[in-house]
C-alpha cells in the first residue's frame, strides 16, 4: 500500500533569509488521523504550503500518493492534497457557499448535473446543506469553518490538511468538527495547538520543533512526556490529564 | 466630487466613458503584468481597502470634514494600473450600488477621480523617489507631494471637463476657482494621511509599498548554515514580483499619448460642432460691467430665439448622437479585443502561474 | 458595505421587476439615464413624464415611495450645488422675490437637479430589486472585462470583513480615550489606514493561496449562468423605450 503522503529531507528558507525547515521526514499511512504538534515559529505552516507545492524550492521531496510534488503535476497534486486555512474568511471568497464549495471542483472541470452532486454532498458530509445559497459572510465562525472543510472534500482530496481546525470555536461547535472529522473515510493530517482535540482525534502525533520533526508516537506517549513537551514548549491546558481519558 | 447625471452633457461624458473605458483596458493588461493570476484577489482586497478608507472622515477646519479620495495611495501601494482598476471598481460599485455618482457620468467620474489622481500621483512620485536620496523618509516627502499634487489635479481635471461640457451657466474662472480651492485644502488631508499611511507601511512591510520597490535589499537563502545569494529564479513566497518600472514608464506614456489624441480628438470635434463655449466666454466679458441693463432688459425668454434654439438643439442633438456611437463602437472594439486576447492566452497564462507558485 | 449596507440597498421582494434577469435591468437603467441626460431641458414636461415612468416602476416593483425619497438624500451635496447656481451664474438676471437671480443659472439648477434625480431614482430602484450578486451577474453578463467583475466581486465579499476590520479598530483607539477632533490627530488615522492596509493586502494573499490550493489558475470557473428571453428583454426595455419616445417628443416639439 502507497503511504499518502511522504516527506523526505525537506528544508526551505524563506527569501528574507528566514529557514523554516531544516530537513523534515515523515511519511502517514492511507486513512490514517495524524496531528502535527509544535511551538509557534516552529515552521507548521511553511510544512502545510509545501504539501500541495504552494511553496517549493529548498531540498528534499514530497510525494502525495505516489505523486511527486513538482510543477509537471501540480493540478493533480492539488486535487489530492485539500488544505483547510486556520481563517475561513480567507477560504470562503465566493459570493454564496454553494459558490464557493463548487469552486475547486469547478476549476477541476466539473461541470452541470455532476458538479452539483458533488457540492450536494460534501455541504452534506458536514451538515450545512440549507445554508447553499448563503453569502458566507452571513454565517457563523463555527458554521464558516464547516463550509470550509466542505469546500475542499468536494475536490474528494487524498489526504486533508487542517490548519488549527479548533481555534475559535466554541465547545459545541469544537465537538461537531469533531464528529465530522471522525465520520470522514480519508486521511487527516491536522496542525494544531489544541492537545485535548489531537489526543481526541489523533491516535498518532508528530512534534514539529526547530524546522525537524523531534517526535513521532502514539498521541498519548508523547503528551504524557513531560520533559519532551517542556523541551518543545508544549503545555497541557490547566487540569487535563491525559492519562486519565479513557482511549 | 462624485459627479451625478446630467451635470456634464452627453457628447462630453461619452467622450470621458471612452477615456476611461481605454484606461480601464489598459490597466487590466497592466495589472496583469504587476500581479499575473493574484491580480483578482489582491486588487478586490485593496478596493475593498479604498472604499473602506474612503469612509474615514478626516476633520478640516470649522467643524467640517472630509474623506480620502485614495488614489494616490492606491498607486503609490499597489502600482498605478492595479491602483486605477481599483479605484474604478469603487467608483462603478458606488455608482451602481449606492446611485453615488450618475451611471452617465461614470466616465466623468472614472477619468477625474481613478485615472487622474492615480496617475498623476505616480508620475510624481516615481519623478520625486529618482530625484531624493534613497531612504525611506524620502518615501514619505514623496507620497505626501503626490497625493498633494493629486487632488487638484483631479479638480482641474473636472474644470477642464466642465469647461467642454458643462450643463450649466456658471463661469469657468469660478468654477476654477471654488473646485481648486476647496480642493487644495482637502488634498492637504489626503497628503498628510497618505504619507503618514505610506510611511507606516514601509515601516513594517517595505515590499509592500510598490513604489519602493528600488529601496528592497538582496535576498540570501541559508542552505545547510550557510548564506547563499537567492538564485534568481527562486520561487518567492512573499509577493516579489519582478519590478516592472521601466516598462510601466513607456507604457504609462502611451496611455497618456492615447489619452490626449482620444480627449483633443473629442474636444475639437465637440468645439466645432458647438462654438458656444467660447461666444459664451466672450459674452459674459461683455456683461460684467454692466449686468443691471440686461436685467431689466427685455422678457427672460428673449434670450432663447427660434433660430438659436434649434441650431444649438440640432448641432447638440448631432453630437451627442455621435459621441454615443462612437462610445459604443470604441467599448465592444475594447471589450472585443480583450476577450479575443484571453481566449488566445490561457497557454502563457498557464506557464505564468506555474512559474509565480 | 456588502451585507450590511446590501440589506439596507436591497428590499426582498417578489414583484415582476424583482424577476428580471439583472442584465436586463442594467442595460435599462442605463438606456434611461442616457435618454434622460439628452432631453432638452425646456422640455419640462418631458422630465415630469419620465418621473411618472419612474413612479411606474416603483409601483410594479413595489417599492414604497418612503424608502426611495430617503435613498434619494445622497444626492444633497450637488442639491446645494444646484441651489447656489441662481445666485453665482452669469448672464441675463431676473428679479424673483427682490433677489436678482441669473436666468441661466435658474435653467442650470433645474438641469442638474432634473436630471440627476431621474438618474438617482432610477439606481435606487435598480439597486432596491436587484441583488448584489445577480447585479456582478449582470455586469459579467454584458460582457464587463471578467477580471473586473472578479475585482468586484471580492471587493464586496470582503468590504464588510474590512470595515469590520476598521470598526473594531475604531473601538480599540476610542477604548483608550481618543477620539478625533483636530488635524493633530490624523497620524492616528493613518497608522489605522496603514494597519489596515496591510492586513487587507495579506489577506489578500491569503486568499490567493486558498484559491491556488483549490485549483485557480487565473480564470474563475463558470458556475452561475444566468439568460433572458426576449420577452424578458422587452419587458425590461420598455421603460427607456417610452422615455425615448418622450425625449424625441422633447425634442421635435
Amino acid at each position: 500500500m502507497t503511504a499518502s503522503l511522504e516527506v523526505s529531507g525537506l528544508a526551505f528558507a524563506y527569501p528574507d533569509g528566514h529557514q523554516a525547515l531544516f530537513g523534515v521526514d515523515l511519511t502517514i499511512g492511507r486513512g490514517e488521523r495524524v496531528a502535527l504538534l509544535g511551538p509557534n515559529g516552529a515552521g507548521k505552516t511553511t510544512l502545510v504550503l509545501h504539501l500541495n507545492g504552494i511553496l517549493t524550492g529548498g531540498a528534499g521531496t514530497v510525494t502525495v500518493a505516489g505523486l511527486p510534488v513538482d510543477k509537471r503535476n501540480m493540478a493533480e497534486i492539488r486535487r489530492k492534497v485539500g488544505i483547510v486555512f486556520q481563517d475561513p474568511d480567507d477560504q470562503l471568497f465566493m459570493p454564496t457557499v454553494r459558490e464557493d464549495v463548487a469552486f475547486g471542483p469547478a476549476a477541476a472541470g466539473l461541470k452541470g448535473a455532476e458538479l452539483e452532486d458533488r457540492v450536494r454532498k460534501a455541504l452534506a458530509l458536514v451538515g450545512m446543506e440549507e445554508f447553499a445559497d448563503r453569502p458566507p459572510h452571513h454565517l457563523s465562525f463555527g458554521q464558516r469553518r464547516r463550509v470550509a472543510v466542505a469546500t475542499v472534500l468536494a475536490m474528494e482530496p487524498e489526504i486533508l490538511v487542517l490548519d488549527e481546525p479548533s481555534s475559535n470555536l466554541d465547545p459545541a461547535s469544537r465537538r461537531e468538527l469533531a464528529d465530522i472529522l471522525r465520520s470522514l473515510d480519508v486521511t487527516v493530517l491536522m496542525v494544531t495547538h489544541d492537545l485535548p482535540y489531537a489526543l481526541e482525534l489523533c491516535p498518532r502525533s508528530l512534534i514539529l520543533s526547530e524546522g525537524v520533526i523531534a517526535a513521532d508516537g502514539p498521541t498519548g506517549d508523547l503528551l504524557t512526556d513531560e520533559d519532551l513537551m517542556r523541551a518543545h514548549r508544549l503545555e497541557l491546558p490547566f487540569g487535563f490529564d491525559p492519562a486519565s481519558v479513557a482511549r | 466630487m462624485h459627479v451625478p447625471d446630467g451635470f456634464i452633457n452627453a457628447p462630453v461624458s461619452a467622450a470621458a466613458g471612452v477615456v476611461a473605458a481605454g484606461a480601464v483596458a489598459v490597466s487590466l493588461r497592466g495589472a496583469r503584468r504587476e500581479l499575473d493570476e493574484r491580480t483578482a484577489p489582491l486588487a478586490g482586497l485593496v478596493a475593498a481597502f479604498i472604499f473602506a478608507v474612503q469612509m474615514l472622515n478626516f476633520p478640516v477646519a470649522a467643524g467640517t470634514s472630509g474623506h480620502l479620495l485614495g488614489g494616490a495611495l492606491a498607486a503609490i501601494l499597489v502600482g498605478p494600473y492595479t491602483g486605477v482598476l481599483c479605484v474604478s471598481v469603487v467608483l462603478l460599485m458606488q455608482g451602481v450600488l449606492f446611485a453615488d455618482g450618475g451611471l452617465t457620468a461614470l466616465g466623468v467620474n472614472i477619468t477625474d477621480m481613478a485615472i487622474t489622481t492615480t496617475v498623476v500621483a505616480y508620475l510624481v512620485f516615481r519623478g520625486l523617489v529618482k530625484v531624493l536620496p534613497r531612504s525611506r523618509r524620502s518615501i514619505t516627502v514623496a507620497s505626501f507631494v503626490a497625493s498633494l499634487l493629486s487632488v487638484p489635479a483631479a479638480a482641474i481635471v473636472f474644470t477642464l471637463l466642465y469647461a467642454i461640457g458643462g450643463t450649466t451657466d456658471v463661469s469657468i474662472g469660478k468654477v476654477a476657482t471654488a473646485m481648486v480651492g476647496v480642493h487644495v485644502l482637502i488634498g492637504i488631508g489626503e497628503a498628510v494621511i497618505t504619507a503618514l499611511t505610506v510611511g507606516a507601511v514601509v515601516a513594517v512591510r517595505p515590499d509592500l509599498v510598490y513604489g519602493a520597490r528600488g529601496l528592497q535589499q538582496k535576498l540570501k537563502l541559508r542552505v545547510g548554515g550557510e548564506l547563499v545569494d537567492a538564485a534568481p529564479d527562486t520561487p518567492a513566497a512573499a509577493p516579489v514580483a519582478a519590478p516592472v518600472a521601466a516598462r510601466s514608464h513607456r507604457k504609462i506614456w502611451v496611455i497618456g499619448l492615447v489619452t490626449s489624441l482620444v480627449l483633443a480628438g473629442f474636444v475639437s470635434f465637440y468645439a466645432s460642432a458647438n462654438p458656444d463655449g467660447l461666444e459664451k466666454v466672450a459674452h459674459d466679458k461683455g456683461i460684467d460691467s454692466k449686468t443691471e441693463e440686461h436685467a431689466s432688459a427685455d422678457s427672460p425668454l428673449a434670450d432663447y430665439g427660434v433660430k438659436d434654439v434649434t441650431d444649438a438643439r440640432l448641432s447638440g442633438g448631432l453630437a451627442g448622437v455621435i459621441g454615443v456611437g462612437v462610445t459604443v463602437v470604441a467599448g465592444s472594439a475594447v471589450f472585443w479585443a480583450l476577450r479575443r486576447r484571453r481566449t488566445s492566452e490561457p497557454t502563457s497564462t498557464e506557464i505564468r502561474t506555474q512559474q509565480s507558485v | 458595505m456588502g451585507a450590511g449596507h446590501a440589506h439596507r440597498l436591497y428590499r426582498a421582494g417578489h414583484s415582476p421587476v424583482h424577476a428580471l434577469p439583472p442584465h436586463t435591468k442594467l442595460a435599462a437603467v442605463f438606456c434611461f439615464v442616457v435618454v434622460v441626460v439628452s432631453t432638452p431641458r425646456e422640455a419640462m414636461w418631458a422630465f415630469a413624464l419620465y418621473a411618472v415612468l419612474l413612479a411606474g416602476v416603483a409601483y410594479a416593483a413595489r417599492v414604497p415611495a418612503g424608502f426611495l425619497l430617503k435613498r434619494l438624500l445622497i444626492e444633497i451635496p450637488f442639491v446645494a450645488f444646484a441651489v447656489l447656481m441662481p445666485f453665482v451664474a452669469e448672464g441675463e438676471r431676473v428679479q424673483v422675490l427682490g433677489m436678482s437671480l441669473s436666468e441661466s443659472g435658474l435653467w442650470g439648477a433645474w438641469n442638474v437637479l432634473a436630471k440627476g434625480t431621474l438618474g438617482v431614482a432610477a439606481s435606487v430602484l435598480l439597486a432596491a430589486t436587484t441583488e448584489l450578486r445577480a447585479l456582478l451577474l449582470g455586469l459579467q453578463r454584458l460582457k464587463l472585462p471578467p477580471l473586473l467583475v472578479q475585482i468586484a466581486s471580492f471587493m464586496i465579499r470582503y468590504g464588510d470583513v474590512i470595515t469590520d476590520e476598521m470598526r473594531r479598530m475604531r473601538i480599540a483607539r476610542e477604548s483608550r480615550g481618543f477620539e478625533a477632533s483636530g488635524v493633530r490627530h490624523w497620524g492616528v488615522l493613518a497608522k489605522s489606514a496603514g494597519a489596515l492596509f496591510i492586513r487587507s493586502y495579506e489577506r489578500g494573499e491569503r486568499v490567493h493561496l486558498a484559491m491556488v490550493s483549490r485549483g485557480y489558475a487565473g480564470s474563475m470557473p463558470v458556475i452561475d449562468e444566468v439568460s433572458a428571453s426576449r420577452a424578458q428583454w422587452s419587458y425590461a426595455l420598455a421603460l427607456p423605450g417610452t422615455a425615448l419616445v418622450v425625449c424625441l417628443l422633447g425634442w421635435t416639439l
